[in-house]
């Protein structure tokens, strides 16, 4: 008798299919005399394999991490604070809104090479280009996690008496906990990009200086390893940040 | 029980910032004790009068008072009962309910077991530790109605409790909520658009007018509860003619 | 925010700044920020350069054609995900990892393989915005009414006529939204795109003013391009506005 699948089962089973499709696809293209430039999947991957036990993976992103995670640290701590404070005060609202609107529809890797100009091509600069790529998106959606406070629950607790303080504790800050949370899961996603931004236009060390490298000497089963380490680790990253918000914040506490 | 007046609305009238004329010289006295029911047609302003007299919503002109005291806002003689329950979504029913007293600063113990004497009562017992998302409509409203009996109010507020609830939930709510008031001797002013619902409950019943809204009429059913089952009483005939003469009063808002 | 009880609008608010930039830019505080007159000054002079011309025109149609590919190929490939079970689990975890990868990563492999010209930035453009339709367009396909689509058939409707009269449209608002913040995404890749590759457009400019530390060229420029971004956005969001019913009550 046959045992009926999981719908867990199920999910590896298409997430396996993909990868193979994927990586079979990938090997058909490099193998097709396209262009020389287009290592197949295996080249790829015996190529990450070889930079993993060598180290120089391991190297690089130890000196990739530095910028981001400080980055990062700053913009979650000083984005969140700004933005709870946008939310709840109507003057620091209408100062910021429309700046950090702007912000987040602009272009802001075109301030990057200024910023290196500036500030120089050491880790300061790498810092500030992970700030400044990531602090819009963390400012805005915290700011729209207070703001979108259901108004009834804010009654509410008016209603019973509750003073401003408490309504912003007991019912602002945990109802904007969930949105604040996504608003540092996107902010890491834009730090990604950021510091590989960085690391590509300003001065190539971690992970860009591997790509960079691997491409000036046409290693390229070693650059695209390379490129699809990144990818992949910013992908793993936000993935389970993702799940860790559904597992804190499921929709149906989360309310509206 | 005395009648005297315990909420006395005088010349309330309510403008938005739009422009729009919700009411207009809302003059009334709510009696002590008894529940009185606001009904009217559609966008008669009969919520935002409830908001108003519960102190959420400042009226732009006229005043409200309770015990004779003027009021400003909310307070602790009057608890609002939401159409929407706001129920907080991320918090078990017995910190929803024990909420208003957690407002209070009231002790944890004290507060846990007066919330589940409560809970108890609107017949939540085992609920405690659900969240709202688990439970259905009615009980959630009844969440709402714990909430509001915990802060031992004297004036309880309703907007509506019973419009997001099935029609047999319905019924049996309103059988219990009467059983519980009664024997508590609150004042009770309620907001509802079902005709049936205002004669059934009500010890009388201020129709307001359309938009911008103004009383038109007080309407006392008189329906004699007595020792009547609830489907007899819904074929009393003070019901039946009360809710008749509702009726004819709102039928000319609808022309 | 009030002032003697008057709601004054946020556009008074970016008023604010500007005067605070420009008072800012004549004490002199940072030779890095000039007074936004003096922006403007250059800007004027610099628009009607050829160089810029040139580079505008670059830009706009690597924007254009690298969105134009991405609204056909994401659209397309969102629909279909959507409605062919199978390719939407197949491919659906790779749309969920490039969605949010840093894409500026893949840029060097674009560089190898096509070149360092134009190509390689509308490549840029389409990667940076392709995805991020597709999302959108599955999420709008899927949440589209089912009773609508009930209702169709039983007045007969084909399958053609299904999509084109009920699903699309259904869809229409949260696609709208994937594309304007795939637009909003698009001029990122043409800039990240000119940055990398260095030799074309915008990106070259940025490059260039910075370099020569020519701040009131560098910001005419950035106001330029911040504007086109916000320009496209606030309209894609108008049409957003405008169709949002079509979603009907959900």
């Amino acid at each position: 008798m046959a045992n009926p699948k999981r719908p867990g089962d199920r999910r590896v089973l298409w997430l396996a299919l993909s990868f193979v499709v994927a990586f079979g696809l990938w090997e058909a293209v490099g193998r097709w005399p396209l262009s020389a430039a287009f290592p197949p999947f295996s080249q790829t991957f015996l190529a990450f394999v070889r930079m993993t036990a060598d180290g120089s993976l391991a190297k690089a992103y130890l000196s990739t991490a530095q910028p981001l995670l400080i980055g990062f640290a700053l913009c979650g701590i000083i984005g969140v604070g700004f933005g709870v404070w946008m939310g709840l005060s109507h003057t620091v609202e209408w100062f910021s809104l429309p700046i950090f609107i702007i912000l987040q529809a602009a272009p802001m890797a075109a301030v990057v090479p200024l910023v290196t100009y500036i500030y120089g091509i050491g880790l300061t600069s790498k810092v500030l280009a992970v700030v400044v790529l990531a602090a819009p998106v963390i400012v805005m959606n915290s700011y729209k996690g207070i703001r979108n406070t259901n108004p009834s629950l804010v009654q509410m607790c008016r209603s019973f008496l509750g003073t401003r303080t408490q309504v912003v504790l007991k019912i602002i800050l945990p109802h904007a906990a969930a949105m604040i949370f996504t608003a540092l899961r996107l902010g890491l996603a834009m730090g990604f990009i950021g510091v590989v931004i960085a690391e590509l236009l300003i001065t190539p060390t971690g992970i860009g200086d591997l790509i960079t490298y691997h491409s000036s000497v046409a290693d390229f089963p070693e650059m695209f390893a390379a490129v699809a380490s990144i990818v992949l680790i910013a992908a793993v990253t936000i993935h389970a940040l993702e799940r860790l918000e559904r597992r804190l914040f499921p929709p149906e506490v989360r309310g509206s | 029980m005395s009648t005297d007046a315990i909420v006395e609305l005088k010349g309330i009238g309510k403008t938005y910032e739009t422009g729009v004329d919700a009411l207009r010289d809302v003059n009334h006295a709510f009696p002590a004790g008894k529940l009185s029911t606001l009904l009217g047609p559609s966008g008669c302003g009969k919520t935002t009068l409830l908001k108003i007299i519960g102190g959420l919503i400042a009226p732009t002109t006229g005043e409200v008072c309770v015990k004779g005291k003027r009021v400003d806002g909310p307070g602790a003689e009057r608890a609002f009962v939401f159409q929407d329950f706001a129920l907080l979504p991320w918090a078990t029913v017995l910190r929803n309910v024990a909420f208003g007293l957690e407002l209070r600063g009231t002790p944890k113990e004290q507060r846990i077991e007066i919330a589940r004497k409560f809970i108890g009562e609107v017949g939540l017992a085992g609920f405690e530790s659900s969240y709202p998302h688990q439970l259905s409509g009615g009980m959630r409203q009844r969440v709402g109605l714990a909430r509001a009996l915990t802060v031992d109010a004297d004036i309880i507020l309703m907007d509506e409790p019973f419009s997001s609830v099935d029609e047999q939930t319905r019924r049996k709510f309103q059988e219990d909520m009467l059983d519980l008031l009664r024997h508590r001797q609150k004042t009770v002013i309620f907001v509802t658009h079902s005709i049936e619902e205002a004669a059934y409950l009500s010890d009388r019943i201020v129709l307001l007018s359309a938009r911008p809204g103004t009383v038109s009429q007080i309407i006392h059913p008189n329906v004699d509860r007595g020792n009547k089952s609830p489907d007899e009483i819904r074929r009393d005939k003070n019901y039946l003619d009360a809710v008749d003469e509702i009726w004819q009063v709102l039928k000319k808002y609808l022309a | 925010m009030r002032v003697f009880g008057k709601r004054i609008p946020l556009s008074v608010s970016l008023v604010f700044w500007f005067v605070v930039w420009e008072a800012v830019g004549r004490l002199g505080v940072s030779s890095i920020f000039p007074p936004l007159s003096r922006i403007v000054a250059a800007g004027m002079t610099v628009l009607a350069t050829e160089k810029f011309v040139k580079a505008a025109e670059i830009s706009l149609r690597s924007f254009a054609l690298g969105m134009a590919f991405a609204l056909i190929v994401g659209i397309g490939l969102g629909v279909l995900m959507a409605r062919v079970e199978s390719i939407g689990r197949l491919l659906g975890t790779w749309v969920n990892v490039f969605v949010s990868a840093p894409i500026s990563a893949l840029v060097p492999i674009l560089m190898a393989l096509l070149g360092i010209g134009e190509t390689t930035v509308v490549a840029t453009v389409f990667l940076f915005a392709v995805f991020v339709i597709i999302l959108d367009t599955q999420v709008g396909i899927r949440k589209a009414d089912r009773s609508l689509i009930e209702m169709a058939r039983s007045f007969g409707a084909n399958g053609y006529q299904i999509y084109t009269k009920v699903l699309i449209l259904s869809a229409l608002p949260e696609i709208l939204a994937g594309i304007r913040l795939a637009a909003i995404r698009g001029v990122k890749g043409v800039v990240i795109g000119q940055l990398l590759v260095s030799i074309i457009g915008v990106g070259e400019l940025f490059e260039l003013y910075s370099k020569h530390f020519l701040m009131e060229e560098f910001w005419a420029l950035v106001i330029v391009v911040f504007a086109f971004a916000l320009v496209v956005s606030e309209g894609i969001a108008y049409l957003e506005r405008r169709v949002e019913f079509y979603a009907g009550a959900r």
